[in-house]
């Protein structure tokens, strides 16, 4: 198949996929070297007070250059950082993929079935979808201890709604159709003509709705942590370290700063990822 | 009529969920709550008897039932931490809430319009895509990220370089200390500018998101006939664009207003937070961190029937504006 021509790039690739795609690119490339390079995060602390809160660029008395600055514990942040990604980044996919799974399981059970079943689920899925996640998410963490599986627990299973409504209209759309009526004819069972034959239909639009999920995803648990109710210290991650760097806002505004652009920059990424696969996607059908 | 009552059932089953997901919860967690209130040196005995008075040794069918009976009878029980009645807390915290959240979703409604139909007119401009970087940056901008940024710039860096006073806002509470010795008139001044910072917050935010949707449908509109016949029948680009495309565009956008209102109710949690604001969210994030169940519980409910609420709300006034929605 020839790929269309569009503005900023051919076929698959455009503009904001490759933008979306090379910035997650780097900070996983940053995420998993850095660590290798660096080794384990040492837990002895010497001469607090010479190190902590060096500036960006700035050197300690022994003469380790900092590039990012170090935090409140004379540790480096550009380190912290990297460690902190593997585990935002780690929380956000997996918390998506959970949704994703629980969402083509449900919007699929729904499109296929019809008649009352689809209009349990559906009602389930609107009335999901009219609570404001946070407080929800807020209301998960409290009834268990927090921490990290039940952060990545309670994002991946309250996230579930967009997908099941894209794919429930898919499938829904899709089972009048000859090649299914054929498979049917062919005696094949209910699960396996919506696993092989109609599921894979609903790919793309459920790939989109992961890629923005991996986002609210990372910016979920950031800001759980950063609330104190996600991963909790000493574990680094992203939400924590903005969390901590907050209280020393004036004396050194980069311990906050730098994890807090990365989410931006992340929760950015994976919406360009989004809009790029969708179009390119509408461009093949 | 028959739609106006299914969206009222679609919006009582939701509250409803939201009841039964907060029950299911406190007796999925873990720990014993008579254990927890009697303490460990109490003997089986008396918690026996507390167990009882509690109702705990019903059938878990029936305690739900007397649950959501109290529940829906206003009886909300009494918050742990603060030793009074659910209802007073969460009454006291609303109005700051709705303020907050009303405002925002006002101010980015007419900021978002704007801006959207501005892109749509010079559509491929210079100025288009500087606007579509920026709304797209701040809607990945998470709220607690652009609040943190607005403080360190208004309220500590105005400090640091000598900005005039108008410009150094305040970044905790509703109020100043003392506030109530204040005339009248400064009062309101006073508690105006406690609202720029955490209104900014959340209005950047929505406008940017409203911003790229208006923009969207504007652009859609511009396409239909309707407004091909219009400039063929001589009428100008602004008259076509505010009376032909941006009027159908804009009938969407009421909806949106419905579906737009968890994300805002998500975001006030942090942006009350950060700026100590005196409101739900920030009740919630103290009784999370406190262990105070019933607060907790309370909150979720209530925050679901804002939404709900509002969802009814824009579902009228999208009928109001699109006659073809009323049957």
């Amino acid at each position: 198949m020839v790929g269309t021509r569009e503005r900023g790039g051919v076929g698959v690739w455009n503009r904001a996929l490759v933008t979306g795609a090379a910035l997650l690119a780097g900070v996983g490339v940053v995420a998993l070297l850095i660590p290798l390079l660096h080794g384990p995060i040492s837990s002895e602390l010497n001469d607090i007070v010479a190190r902590r809160f060096l500036a960006p660029l700035g050197r300690t008395p022994e003469g380790t250059f900092h590039l990012l600055g170090t935090d409140r514990f004379g540790r480096d942040l550009l380190v912290r950082l990297a460690f902190g990604a593997r585990v935002s980044l780690a929380v956000g996919l997996i918390a998506a993929v959970v949704s994703t799974a629980l969402g083509v399981l449900l919007g699929s059970i729904a499109g296929y079935a019809g008649g009352r079943t689809d209009r349990a689920i559906s009602a389930l899925t609107d009335s999901a979808l009219a609570i404001p996640r946070v407080p929800l998410l807020l209301l998960l963490v409290a009834l268990f201890q927090p921490g990290l599986a039940v952060t990545v627990l309670a994002i991946g299973l309250t996230g579930w709604m967009t997908v099941t409504r894209l794919v429930r209209a898919e499938v829904r759309s899709l089972k009048e159709r000859l090649f299914v009526e054929a498979a049917r004819a062919l005696g094949v069972p209910a699960w396996r003509v919506v696993a092989r034959h109609l599921i894979p239909h609903a790919v793309g639009p459920a790939l989109v709705a992961t890629a923005l999920g991996v986002g609210s995803a990372i910016m979920l648990e950031a800001g759980l942590s950063f609330l104190g109710l996600g991963v909790q210290p000493p574990t680094p991650s992203w939400g924590n370290m903005i969390a901590a760097g907050r209280d020393a806002l004036v004396v050194a505004p980069w311990v906050a700063l730098a994890p807090a652009a990365l989410v931006a920059l992340v929760v950015l990424a994976c919406s360009l990822v989004a809009d790029g696969l969708e179009r390119s996607l509408a461009g093949r059908a | 009529m028959a739609l106006a009552l299914r969206r009222t059932l679609v919006a009582l089953a939701t509250v409803l969920l939201v009841l039964t997901v907060t029950f299911a919860g406190l007796h999925l967690a873990p720990g014993d709550p008579v254990r927890l209130y009697l303490g460990p040196s109490a003997d089986a005995a008396t918690a026996e008897v507390m167990r009882h008075q509690l109702g705990l040794d019903r059938s878990v069918a029936e305690q739900y039932v007397r649950w959501l009976g109290r529940f829906v009878t206003g009886d909300w029980g009494a918050s742990i931490a603060q030793h009074r009645a659910v209802t007073r807390v969460l009454a006291e915290a609303l109005g700051p809430t709705l303020l907050l959240t009303g405002l925002s979703l006002l101010l980015s409604y007419a900021i978002g319009i704007v801006i959207g139909a501005v892109q749509a007119a010079r559509r491929r401009s210079g100025l288009d895509w500087a606007l579509t970087v920026v709304t797209t940056g701040f809607q990945a901008v998470p709220a607690y990220v652009l609040a943190l940024g607005l403080v360190l710039i208004f309220a500590y860096g105005a400090a640091l370089w000598s900005w005039p006073e108008a410009l150094r806002l305040p970044a905790m509470g509703a109020e100043s200390f003392g506030a109530d010795l204040l005339s009248p008139a400064q009062r309101l001044g006073d508690r105006l500018r406690h609202l720029v910072l955490p209104v900014t917050t959340l209005t950047v935010i929505g406008a940017a998101g409203l911003a790229r949707y208006v923009r969207a449908a504007t652009i859609e509109a511009l396409r239909q006939p309707s407004v091909r016949t219009a400039r063929a029948k001589g009428l100008g680009e602004g008259s076509v664009l505010m009376r032909h495309a941006l009027r159908n565009a804009l009938v969407p956008v009421v909806t949106l207003a419905g579906l737009q209102l968890p994300a805002l109710f998500s975001g006030v949690v942090f942006v009350e937070t950060i700026f100590a604001w005196p409101g739900m969210g920030r009740v919630m994030v103290q009784a999370v961190l406190a262990r105070d169940y019933p607060v907790v519980m309370a909150a979720t409910a209530v925050f679901a029937a804002l939404v709900v609420v509002g969802n009814l709300l824009a579902d009228a006034a999208s009928a109001w504006v699109d006659p073809r929605l009323r049957r």
